[in-house]
């Protein structure tokens, strides 16, 4: 039995949305699970029924071997870290992350050892007298996660917690928040909708879209191998090309292009996904085409080009000299890339 | 340091207002100050005069009334606890039936509210004969529990409330609950804290409102002893006056400046808090 279990979960709102539907996942001890979606996808919601404050419409969420289902949030022994952080702004930090401790009926010297304790890991031991409102972004942001460390929880939420710092303080986060689970081997979950994060945080990810699991794997195995149209153009910067195409006998046509996948599936409707970074440049190249806008980026540049009236792009080191309105040549291996059945939406 | 024309307008015109206010407060006062010949002959004053202590010490120790038993001291005394009992009531009960309205799911919050809101309509002196016979029915009248009960209801206190407390984001509230607040513990620790502003401006409009009360005392006490100010004002230190007496108008000036003590005392102690949550905004 595994230390999380969701069993055919389902969410419908009083209003008749269907947020989660039928979604079954285990997730073992020490776990670092990421939840990655487009908003609305029901990821929050199905994190939400995690921590108890939402209700479970169907279905069983077991943890450590006791299904939790009508078990009151407090009892859970969960911790959150909410988008806005939901500190309490009228206590100080110290307060803020004693509360659930007091609550707990732990003595006043414990408290105040593990608060210190966890200020000093998070570096916000000089912060303790202080008032939310006093408190920059990324403080604030290592309170909250203060907070939930502080009670050593059988598992970490994370509700995007990253989204509302600037650029560098969220790199800078993402990769805190990696070494403190590593640490402390917490089980985790973690929602997000920015691929980065998940591909970075996680050592599973968990791709849903409109309520319903997509994928579930190691970073590696969602990004070299999307089980589904919508994995394969979610994960992945910039995003994967799809063509859609005809496939006889092993060939696939785009426009006047053919590429040969090396097997013999004959598909009348498919989508072939090629990763920008798969489209190899060179001067010996099959293919050739126009490059209709070039993005430069530092170390890598972009191309935007056209085969047929079907856009895409292609990821390449800034170091190649060519310019818009330059014709570029360039070479697909059929093993590369990804093939999708449009009926089915699934890897073929 | 030079003014604009705009500045000095601006400040004219409060300087203005500010005497408006204060300038018959400060002839009330002074007029206090004197002995009654003077204030006959030569009418409201504008200095201090040299009775202060005789005015002051009759007002607060001369037993008036019909039965010449009930003093001025005591009549203060009744007010402030019937303004102290009425603010409290009124901030405690509005503060937790908003907290049910608004954080309790019962399907009936919204029409229960829109019944408490419309009791707006139906102030005191509309009801006065039903709540009057209800409290002496209880066998409440003469008591301070029947002064103070019939107010203890406050729709405009519960709106506000209600209203702050929908400002307050659902993540504080998720929050807690997983650090193990129960409702009560959330309502103690968090609302009330957060409230502190809000609680201090409505005790003091309550207070003032149940220490200018005039219309429920006078039918609910036929005891002296359970007089307030207000009514006093009427009452008190007239009895002497039969048209050969001179009227007492120092002693009546001193008992209104008296009178209006408790409230600025509630409004300044309270300022504090009421200024310093209007600074620190932490939401």
């Amino acid at each position: 039995m595994s230390f999380l279990e969701l069993q055919n979960i389902t969410k419908i709102y009083p209003n008749g949305t269907k947020a989660v539907n039928e979604t079954s996942l285990n997730i073992e001890n020490g776990e670092f699970v990421v939840f990655v979606g487009p908003s609305g996808c029901g990821k929050s919601t199905l994190l939400r029924m995690i921590a108890g404050l939402e209700d479970i419409t169907n279905g069983e969420i077991s943890l450590d071997g006791n299904i939790i289902n009508k078990i009151d949030p407090s009892e859970r022994d969960v911790a959150m870290v909410f988008q806005n952080y939901a500190l309490y702004p009228h206590m100080s930090v110290f307060n803020n992350m004693a509360y659930g401790l007091k609550n707990r009926g732990i003595s006043k010297e414990e408290i105040n050892n593990k608060v210190n304790d966890v200020a000093k890991l998070l570096e916000i031991d000089q912060l303790l007298t202080r008032k939310p409102s006093m408190l920059s972004g990324g403080q604030r942001q290592r309170v909250a996660m203060g907070r939930a460390i502080v009670r050593n929880p059988k598992i970490f939420l994370f509700d995007e917690p990253l989204s509302n710092l600037d650029a560098k303080l969220r790199n800078q986060m993402r990769l805190e928040i990696k070494r403190l689970q590593r640490q402390m081997g917490v089980t985790s979950i973690f929602v997000t909708h920015d691929q980065t994060e998940a591909m970075t945080l996680g050592d599973r990810i968990v791709v849903i879209n409109n309520g319903v699991v997509e994928q579930v794997g190691t970073p590696k195995e969602i990004y070299s191998k999307p089980n589904t149209k919508f994995v394969a153009e979610f994960i992945g910067s910039p995003q994967m090309n799809l063509f859609n195409c005809k496939i006889e006998n092993g060939i696939a046509h785009i426009a006047d292009m053919k590429i040969n996948l090396n097997n013999s599936t004959n598909l009348d409707d498919a989508t072939l996904g090629i990763r920008p970074d798969d489209i190899l440049i060179s001067d010996n190249g099959k293919h050739s085409c126009v490059a209709n806008l070039v993005e430069y980026l530092g170390s890598d540049m972009i191309i935007y080009s056209k085969i047929g009236d079907q856009e895409f792009s292609c990821k390449l080191s800034s170091k190649i000299n060519l310019n818009s309105g330059d014709t570029f040549k360039f070479d697909i291996s059929g093993t590369s890339v990804h093939l999708f059945d449009n009926t089915t939406g699934s890897r073929v | 340091m030079k003014f604009k024309p705009l500045e000095i307008l601006t400040h004219i015109i409060l300087i203005l207002g500010v005497l408006l206010m204060v300038l018959p407060i400060w002839f009330s006062f002074a007029t206090s100050t004197h002995d009654n010949v003077s204030i006959m002959t030569e009418g409201m004053k504008f200095f201090l005069g040299e009775s202060f202590s005789q005015n002051y010490n009759e007002v607060l120790n001369e037993k008036g009334g019909w039965s010449e038993e009930v003093t001025a001291a005591r009549m203060f005394v009744n007010s402030f606890i019937m303004a102290l009992g009425i603010a409290t009531l009124k901030v405690v009960i509005s503060a937790m039936s908003a907290y049910a309205l608004v954080y309790f799911r019962f399907k009936l919050a919204v029409p229960i509210f829109w019944l408490i809101f419309i009791t707006l309509l139906v102030p005191l002196e509309v009801r006065i004969f039903p709540s009057y016979k209800i409290v002496s029915d209880l066998g409440l009248t003469n008591t301070y529990t029947g002064l103070i009960l019939p107010l203890v209801a406050s729709a405009t206190a519960t709106f506000f409330f209600r209203q702050f407390y929908k400002t307050i984001p659902d993540e504080l509230l998720e929050s807690a609950k997983l650090d193990g607040a129960n409702s009560w513990r959330f309502f103690i620790d968090f609302l009330l804290p957060l409230s502190k502003t809000m609680l201090a401006a409505m005790f003091i409009f309550m207070f003032v409102y149940g220490y200018s009360q005039y219309l429920w005392p006078l039918i609910m006490t036929t005891d002296e002893k359970y007089w307030t100010v207000v009514m006093g004002m009427k009452i008190i230190f007239t009895e002497n006056y039969e048209g050969v007496a001179l009227p007492r108008t120092g002693e009546r000036f001193a008992y209104i400046i008296l009178s209006m003590l408790p409230p600025v005392l509630v409004v300044v102690i309270l300022q504090r808090w009421f200024i310093k949550g209007l600074i620190q905004t932490e939401k």
